[in-house]
This record gives structure tokens, sequence and C-alpha cells, in this order.
């Protein structure tokens, strides 16, 4: 099958208008004939639910958690993106638009990320009128932070909470809908897959995971807004319960996955400590607002630190090495996040690493403190501050910002990050690639959508900081909503879609003889045993480096690890309870296939673009000399893949990206 | 309104507002009887006039009792309902970590003082109600003076009395120190780690026992 | 270090529970405490037992998933953490730990540790939000100033993650931290006016027929929020209370 993005006609910033003026709509009293299942209730599911559910439709809405309001979006601690301009920087939709296209080195749909610029701007006055309580400044009005890779500050923030506050504002908004009977929420239930009748998305398979029982669910239409695959590593930012089953099964019944290799490693995490690390903690990227980052100049001091005989402290400036101020002067500490992660890789696998493991770097705060303390004395008119006192009112400056990114640090590192710098090292935290879409977030089933950070959408290969809250807000309250409509206005007539097809009883059967395979395999290694395995393979060789000798063996060791996994996999328990390890093993089932279709990715792009870096393709010479080279004239597309049986078997398909209102430039932070 | 005292919060209104109808009280209470330290007369005349003043008698006095009464059962009331919410209980449970014992026990507290008022009734109300109204002597009068700081010193004679008094008066005092910023809390009134709301109820709640524990100290030991 | 702990057993929410006692050894002081749950069951499936279910999703201490009552306190001895945050470093080589579900009438264990919140759900529904359609033509962010203090009050109000731990510190099971927290934001924020009063009146009449407990301002649900959500809280729940009903 071709793929058809659907993008409209016209000029970039009148596309969307067009296009919504153009679209047929459902009326209001047919709405209420229309039932859709949103699965995933975080930013993007959340909003979409509430919104169609405004709108007049009848939702269902499905969340493995207890309650939409523990999604993984709660998770964002920096903010959201909207070219609102209320700093007055000049900043503006086509900004946020270039800023965004550039910051995806180049592998985004134009029309897209136009659109979802066009949108920010709504998502923000949306937000305030839900009472999210956005940080202001004194006279009343929003505050706006920077982020990395723009020259503007355009990012909102509710202190390190961002998320949170975005994930409740939809909550709330989805209360109410419950409230009126419009939602039916099935918390604690889980999509095990998508039925399809007549070609269409016309229901799932859930499993609720207090009884075990198997439930079938139908509706008109489909919405996955269940997030994204980072746990794919085993050990990133992710939730221990993210997972890509719901993407994948979408996947396996038809929906093409797209740049499965676009993956974004986080520059600013707190290090692994040990091997019984389930999870890394994710420091927010707006500490690079003010935190500088270093290591040592000298690899004496960097072995006296680890062996505890000089402390960070110890070190005058000139012994200090702030690579990335060094290398990108133009963005400093803020250039985009795989440049950041790439450059804290560089300077470990050079063996600049100041912990134990040689994996972490130094995030300092003394200049900011030094620089707030100072710029506070003035405005107390304190003449001649004493040092004590000028820190004494910097670190106060810095706790209202950063405190509880402070706190959380000390509470899992068991340091004083006012005394003594952070350290950090980059982790898996988002994935751009996903459900491959269309320009109305239709994937390639008819009838079965994809929002969010699970579909392949408009970050590119690298998502910029605060774009995921704005992009998954933007598809669940302004995007969804109306596209879905011109799908549906074909089945005012269709009645309730029944349950007892041979499509629900075979999508059923299925589920339930995986179930009950895993129930009654007796292996002999626990879920999380080949869970670390995946991860472990991934990391070493599908990170944040890769080249094809190892993608090529990442490959062949996945699919080994796979073979064991399906003989030798223990699940105690039984099917008909609520069983925590049942549910693992299939989420790790699944990522045991994605991964290895994720390196075939990898290994067919033979380009470095965002997160995706290839060994062989770098510049060889002149001023960007050691950097990322991407490859426009051969790798301008979206990969999306077919599924085909095994995941090596895939079948690419090449959606070509047109840039018209941008010109492909290298990317330059410097 | 009448819906507003069926919920929680409004039971808690309710508990709130009879306990500061009560705390005012034992600041009248303990105004007049701090003045039988120094002056017999003072205090006779004005233990006579809150016992035959109208208004203090058939006005005031059915009011506190009721508010009493009110305070007591609805503290029952509550005690029962947040029993049911529980369900089952902890294994090991550290209540200690974080709120004072005080806190935890005002039913405890509340039933000594409610102990402590029975005896209090029957020691002071009972016969005056019995020499007022049953007998019908309004006059006050016992051996050609008032008869009240007679009665007074007469009561604190035995040492069990003054003993189960100053026990008695030792619970009020914790349980002002938790009631009286709890009061204002249920109110609405922000008293949550507030200083100056800490401080005050502090000092009510010692002072008023406090005062009461002089007095019946003192007169156990001049007479 | 090497322990032994004390955890609740319960197969499902009809079962008859109790406490059985496990030993784990080598554990790192670093290690998290569910990571040190992770160890135990392991260790338990590993030896073909059924490992104990106990509710967990981010692992940073936002998600409000993690419950556990450990040795007699929401969230362990710590202050300021969830579970999840809570590092073994706050225990001792030997130490017996006792972990419990969350206890209230009004959150029934579901097995083992794991717990049923959605009482907490349901007061949501009544009222935890401000009726505002998405529209797309939402007046202007800015139209209305709100000033910085009533802004991070009610962003202090808003940081509740909803796990629970007020309840089951409270020593009559109540819920008033919780509900509070979240009508506080509202009524501090322009946006929240117009539904104030009908917002406390259906929170407050839904969680008493949850059946959660009152308050008796004992101020432990405070100490033991992971997110330290003040009592002031609940004095501004009472207030708007008090308002709504003389209306």
């Amino acid at each position: 099958m071709a793929l058809d993005s659907k993008i409209p006609e016209g000029p970039i910033q009148d596309k969307w208008t067009n296009y919504k003026n153009k679209i047929n709509l459902v009326n209001p009293a047919n709405k209420r004939n229309i039932d859709i299942i949103v699965v995933g209730t975080g930013l993007a599911g959340g909003s979409a639910a509430a919104t169609l559910a405004e709108l007049g439709y009848n939702v269902k809405a499905f969340a493995y958690q207890d309650s939409p309001r523990r999604a993984h979006s709660i998770a964002a601690q920096g903010g959201i993106n909207a070219a609102k301009n209320y700093q007055g920087d000049g900043d503006s939709n086509y900004r946020l638009f270039y800023d965004t296209v550039k910051g995806g080195d180049y592998r985004s749909r134009e029309a897209n990320v136009y659109r979802l610029a066009e949108v920010s701007g709504n998502i923000i006055d949306q937000c305030v009128a839900q009472g999210v309580p956005f940080a202001r400044d004194y006279g009343g009005l929003l505050d706006n932070r920077s982020f990395g890779g723009v020259l503007v500050s355009r990012t909102f923030y509710a202190k390190g909470q961002t998320g949170q506050q975005l994930l409740l504002g939809a909550y709330s908004a989805m209360n109410r809908q419950i409230a009126r009977g419009k939602i039916e929420m099935f918390n604690r239930h889980e999509m095990l897959d998508v039925v399809i009748v007549d070609g269409k998305a016309r229901g799932i398979i859930a499993r609720n995971l207090i009884t075990g029982e198997i439930e079938r669910h139908s509706a008109h239409a489909v919405v996955i807004g269940t997030g994204g695959y980072g746990n794919v590593y085993f050990l990133s930012t992710n939730a221990m319960g993210s997972n890509a089953t719901a993407a994948w099964k979408i996947h396996k019944k038809g929906a093409y996955f797209a740049n499965p290799c676009f993956t974004q490693i986080h520059p600013t995490c707190i290090p692994r400590s040990g091997d019984y690390q389930s999870k890394l903690t994710l420091m927010s990227e707006s500490l690079r607002n003010d935190g500088r980052i270093w290591v040592p100049k000298n690899m004496d001091d960097v072995i006296a630190i680890r062996e505890g005989r000089k402390k960070p402290t110890d070190l005058s400036e000139e012994e200090r090495d702030y690579y990335l101020e060094r290398r990108y002067p133009a963005f400093g500490n803020l250039v985009p996040r795989d440049v950041a992660s790439r450059a804290a890789k560089e300077r470990c696998d050079a063996g600049y690493g100041v912990n134990a493991t040689g994996e972490a770097v130094y995030l300092d705060f003394a200049s900011a403190i030094q620089r707030y303390g100072k710029e506070q004395a003035k405005i107390h008119n304190i003449a001649n501050p004493s040092k004590e006192k000028i820190y004494e009112l910097g670190q106060k400056i810095v706790e209202a910002k950063y405190g509880n990114l402070f706190q959380m640090y000390e509470k899992i590192v068991d340091e004083n990050p006012y005394k003594t710098p952070m350290m950090i090292y980059p982790a898996t935290h988002y994935t751009m690639g996903g459900v491959w879409v269309d320009y109305n977030l239709m994937t390639t089933i008819p009838g079965c959508y994809c929002i969010g950070e699970a579909n392949f959408s408009d970050h590119g290969a690298n998502r910029l900081g605060a774009s995921a809250l704005m992009q998954g807000l933007a598809d669940g309250y302004f995007v969804l909503p109306y596209t879905i409509g011109d799908y549906l206005s074909d089945d005012i007539r269709t009645g309730k879609i029944p349950t007892n097809s041979p499509e629900f009883d075979e999508a059923e059967k299925a589920v339930k003889d995986r179930i009950d395979f895993f129930v009654n395999n007796n292996g002999t290694k626990s879920v999380d045993h080949f869970h670390k395995r995946l991860g472990k393979v991934m990391w070493d060789k599908v990170g944040m480096a890769r080249n094809e000798k190892g993608l090529k063996e990442a490959m062949a060791e996945i699919k080994q690890i796979r073979e064991e996994f399906w003989k030798d996999v223990k699940v105690p328990g039984s099917a008909n309870e609520m069983n925590p390890e049942l549910e693992k093993a299939g989420r790790v089932a699944d990522f045991l296939e994605l991964g290895e279709l994720f390196a075939k990715d990898a290994l067919m792009r033979e380009e470095s673009c965002g997160g995706h870096f290839r060994e062989e393709s770098v510049e060889l010479d002149g001023e960007q000399k050691g950097e990322a080279k991407r490859n426009d004239k051969d790798f301008a597309f979206v990969a999306a893949w077919e599924y085909k049986g095994e995941p090596a078997d895939a079948v690419l398909h090449k959606e070509q990206l047109e840039f018209k209102d941008i010109e492909l430039k290298q990317r330059s932070y410097k | 309104m009448s819906g507003f005292f069926k919920s929680s919060i409004g039971r808690k209104v309710a508990m709130a507002l009879s306990a500061f109808f009560l705390m005012f009280f034992l600041i009248i209470h303990l105004t007049v009887n701090i003045t039988s330290l120094f002056s017999e007369d003072l205090f006779n005349e004005l233990s006579h006039f809150m016992g035959t003043n109208p208004l203090v008698q058939i006005g005031l006095q059915p009011v506190l009792i009721a508010g009493v009464v009110f305070h007591f059962v609805m503290g029952f009331v509550l005690e029962l309902k947040n029993r049911k919410a529980i369900g089952v209980k902890y294994v090991q449970n550290n209540g200690a970590a974080n709120s004072t014992w005080v806190s935890r026990n005002m039913i405890l507290s509340g039933v000594v003082i409610l102990a402590f008022i029975m005896l209090h009734f029957i020691d002071f109300w009972i016969p005056e109600i019995n020499t007022k109204y049953i007998l019908g002597d309004m006059s006050g009068m016992h051996d050609g003076g008032l008869r009240y700081y007679h009665e007074l010193v007469e009561k604190f004679h035995n040492p069990i009395r003054v003993v189960a008094y100053v026990i008695a008066f030792v619970l009020l005092g914790l349980h002002l120190a938790h009631g009286f910023t709890s009061a204002f809390q249920s109110m609405g009134i922000s008293a949550g780690r507030k200083q100056t709301m800490q401080k005050i109820g502090k000092a009510y709640a010692i002072i008023i026992p406090l005062g009461f524990i002089i007095i019946a100290i003192f007169h156990h030991f001049n007479h | 270090m090497n322990l032994t702990l004390r955890i609740w057993r319960q197969k499902d929410s009809s079962a008859k529970g109790q406490m059985v006692d496990y030993k784990v050894n080598d554990i790192s002081e670093h290690m998290s405490f569910l990571e040190m749950m992770d160890v135990l069951n392991e260790q338990l499936v590993n030896s073909g037992e059924e490992p104990v279910a106990f509710d967990h999703d981010c692992r940073e201490g936002i998600c409000g998933m993690c419950s556990l009552y450990i040795n007699g306190e929401a969230h362990g001895p710590d202050r300021g953490v969830t579970t999840c945050q809570l590092h073994m470093r706050m225990f001792n080589d030997g130490d017996t730990i006792t972990i419990e579900p969350w206890r209230a009438a009004a959150f029934p264990v579901i097995k083992d540790l794991v717990v049923d919140r959605t009482s907490f759900e349901r007061i949501q529904h009544a009222g935890g939000y401000i009726s505002v359609n998405t529209s797309g033509n939402t007046q202007d962010a800015n139209a209305i100033p709100i000033s910085k203090h009533a802004a991070d009050e009610a962003m202090d109000a808003a940081t509740c993650i909803g796990c629970g731990a007020c309840v089951a510190t409270c020593k009559n099971s109540s819920a008033m931290l919780f509900v509070g927290a979240k009508v506080s934001q509202y009524a501090l924020l322009p946006q929240g006016q117009v539904e104030a009063a009908d917002r406390v009146k259906n929170m407050v009449a839904q969680m008493d027929l949850e059946g959660f407990g009152n308050c008796t301002n004992t101020g432990a649900c405070e100490i033991e929020c992971p997110k330290g959500i003040s009592l002031d809280n609940i004095a501004r729940m009472n207030r708007e209370l008090i308002k709504a009903a003389l209306k």
C-alpha cells in the first residue's frame, strides 16, 4: 500500500484552516450514536477523550493504572512551548515551526509541525481556563523560561511539575465528562488487541487487570494514545508500566510503524548506581538554563575525583572543561538534547567520566548562585555583600526555581547539589518514532488513530524540550477531535457495532491463548531476566552511537533472546486474578519484537540525524568536524514499516519528506 | 443549611461552635472563681448574681447545659463514625511519628472531663438547684451571710476530691491544647502550624486549667 | 544489609489476609525501597512462589501510584518522599520491616499490598473540574491577571499526587487533605469562582458518601504527605463550605 499523508493543498499557514473549513462534520444528534474507544489517558489520550465527549461522542477510555491521573505524562517537569510571544522577543508561529523542524533535524512533516505551532497558543489558553496554575510574574501575567535549541523564551511552566499540572487539567476535563456519563472510564484495564471488521478498526480486546477477565469493547473508531516505547531499553526515564503493547498490536494488525530508531536520549538524568536499578530519573532540562556542564580538563583530576582524593569544588575554573560552551559557543549549555547527550558520551568515552562507573559529568550551579546572589544584593541595596551573603541570596533564587528537583536529587543520590555539583548522564527518555499516521492522525488501519508520543509525529529525529506536552495536547484537544469527525461522518447510519462477530471471537481467542501459554509455560527465568538482557543489547548496540556491525549483532541477539523467552519464561500465578508478572510478560514479548525492528530501522538509516547517530556518518573536516552528518539526498524520508511476521521481514515504505517552507540546512548550534 | 450540618465538615463546625461557647464559659467561670483567692465578699456577690439573675439562670444556663451535652454527644457520634471509616487496623502504626498523643485521644480526655463534670454537678450544681428551685430558697444566705464562699472552701477539704479535680484539669488542659486550635481550624481559620494561633491556644490551654487548679489547692491548704 | 520483611499477603478482596515473613539478603543502601521489593519478588518467582503485588509506576515520586505503610508510617520513615523514593539507607542491617497496605474502609484491599482508591476518583467526578469546553477560542491566557501569590498557593495545593497517604495515616481515615487540596486549587483562582459553592458541596458530599472519616486536625496527614500539602487547605475547604452554606 502506498502511503498517502493526506496533506492539504495551499500555503502552509492556511492548510489547517482550509482543511477544517472543508471537512465533513457529524451533527450533534448523530454524535450520540457514535462510540469511540480511547486507549491511554495521558496528555494525548486524556485530552482527546474529554474533548470527544464534550462534542457529544460516547467515549470509552482505558488506562492500565488505577486512575487517568497517573499516566506518565505526569512526570514531565520542565514546561510546554507555545508561540505566544508574551515576552516580546520576536516569537511567532513560524519561529516555533522553524525551531521544531530544525530541532528535529529535518525529519518531520512540515504541515503537521506548522499546525502544531498554530494551535500551541490555544493550549495555553485552554489550560489556564481549566485552572492549571502556571507560574506567573509579579504583575500577575504568565512567566516563561528558555529551553534547549531555541533563541526565544516560550516555555510555560508550573514549577518543575508542568506535566503533572497539564495532565491534571486534562484529567479534570475527563472527570467532568465522566460525571456527565459521556466517558465510561475503564481503570486497571489493558488493551491486548484491536479488532478489525471489514477493514476498519471496530473495537478492542482488553484485560481487566483486577479480575483477569477478558473483555470485548466495540466502537466506530479506536484511538491509541499509549505513549512511547522507551522501556525497550529496560532502564529509561519511563514509568515501570509504560509499554508499547497497544501500539505494537495495531502494528501487527496493519498499522505501519515509523522511524523506530528515532529515540531521544535525554542528557540530564541521574547516573545509574547499580545492577539492581529499576529505572532512571530525569532532571529537567530547565536546569540547563542555569547549570553549567563540565568535566575536568586533566585526567589526573578525573582519577583523583573518582578515588575520592579530590572534590569537584577543589578544581579551579582553568582546570575545568565546560565542553558544551567550548564546542557550541552560540547555544552553550542549551544545545538540543541529542547534541548534549552525545557530547557527554564523547567525554565519558574519552575517559573523563567523574563517577565510579565513568558515566557521569557535572552539572554545576555555582556560577548561577553567584550571579543571582550579586543581582539580589543589588536589588536589596546591600553594599559590599560578603561571600556568604551572596551565596545565601543566590541559593534562595536557585531554590525557588528548581527546589523540587534539587530535593529529588538529594533524596536519590544523598548529596547536596547546592554545595557540590550534580552528576548527570544521558538516559533513554522519549521516542520520536512510533505508529505512522497521516495528517488526520489516522494510521494505515482505517478508523484507527494514534496520538501523542505513540505516533511518529512531529518531532522528526529529535524532540526539543517542552514540545512533547505541546504535541500531546495539540493532538488531543485541537487536532484529533476535528479530523476524526471527517471519518465518522460516514458512520452515522452504522449503528452499534456488535461484539459477537467472528472477528471479535478470533481476536479474543488469540489473546486468551497467549495468556494461557504464559501461565502454563513453566519456564525457569523471570520476565525481568529477559527484559534486562534486551535492554543491555539495546543500550550497548542501539544506544547513543550505532554502527552497522553492532546493529546486525543486535538484531541477531534480540531474536535469540526472543526465542529463549518463548521457551523459558516463567510466569507465576494464574490468568484469572491480578497478576503483575503476567502483565509484564505480555509487554516484554512485544518489546522483544519491537527492539529488533528498531535495530533494523537503525541499520537501514545510513545517516546520522537527531537522536540517531551512525558512527559511519560524521563530518570529516571543516568547522563541523566530528559532528553528525545527515544525508538529505538519500534519507529525507519517513521509514514506515509494514509487519510481515518476523520483525526482520518487515517491509519498508517510504514517505518522502518535502521541505517547501524551510531550507534544508545542516543544523549548527556553534 | 440543614444539609450543611449533616455533612462531615458541618458536624465539625457544630463541634467547634459548641467548643467556642464552652471555652468562653470557662473564661467567665474562672474569672468568677479566681476572686475567691483574694476577696470572699466579691466572690459571694458575683456568685449570688450568677446564681439568681434570671437572665443567667433561665437564659444562659440551659444553653450552657445544651452546649455541654451537644459537645459530648457529637463527640461520641463523630468518634463512632470515624471508627467505622478505619476498617481493618494496622498491625504496626507509629502515630507518634506524625501527631501528638493528645490530638489522637481527644475522646479519652473528653471522657475524663465528662466524668469530672458529673462529679462537679453532684458537688455544686445539684445542691444548688435543690436549694433554689426545690426548696425555694433564693436568698443565697446561710448563717447570716452569703453561703457561696463557705461552700467552696468546704468542698476542697477532702484531699481525694482535690486530687480528682487536679487530674481532671490537667486533662482539660490537654484537651484544650489541641481543641483550641482545632476549633479554629474547623471554622476555616487556618491554625495548622501558624505560630500565633498555636501560641494563643497553648496559653489558653495552660492558663485556664492552671487557674482552677490553683483555686482548688489554695483552698485546700489555706483553711 | 540483610533484612526480615513482614508483609501483608491477601489473595483477593474477599480473602482473609495475614502477615508473612520473608528474608532478603545483600540489599544495597542505595536501592530504593521498591527496588528492594523487586529483589524479593525476583527471589519469590525463582523459588516458584507468587510475588507480592504492590502498586507502583513512575518510580520518581509523581504518579501517586505507590503506597505501602512501612513500619507504621505511610511511605515509610523518611519525609517528603513517596515509597519509590524512599531509600534503603533509612534502614539498618538486621532490621525487621513491617509492610502493610493502606488501611481505610474506603480503600479496600484488592490483593496483597494493592488497594482500590477509586473512591478518590468519584470525589473528583463530583466536582474536581472547571466547566470549560475545548473550543480553540477560549479567552487569552493573560486576559485575567492572577497574583503571583495566589498562583503559587494554587500550585502548592495542586501538587497533590492523589496517593492516599493522608487517608492511610489519618486515625479517622479522613480524606480532607486530598479534597481540601483540590477545592483550594480552584478556590484560589478566578476561573474557579463561578462553580465554587457547588464544587465544595458536591465534593464533600461525595467524600462523606464514600465512607471517609472526619478530620480531627491531628495534622498527621500534612507530615506524611509526600508533597507537603498544607493543613491550610483543609481550613480553606471548611471556609468554602461554610461560605457555600450561608449563600
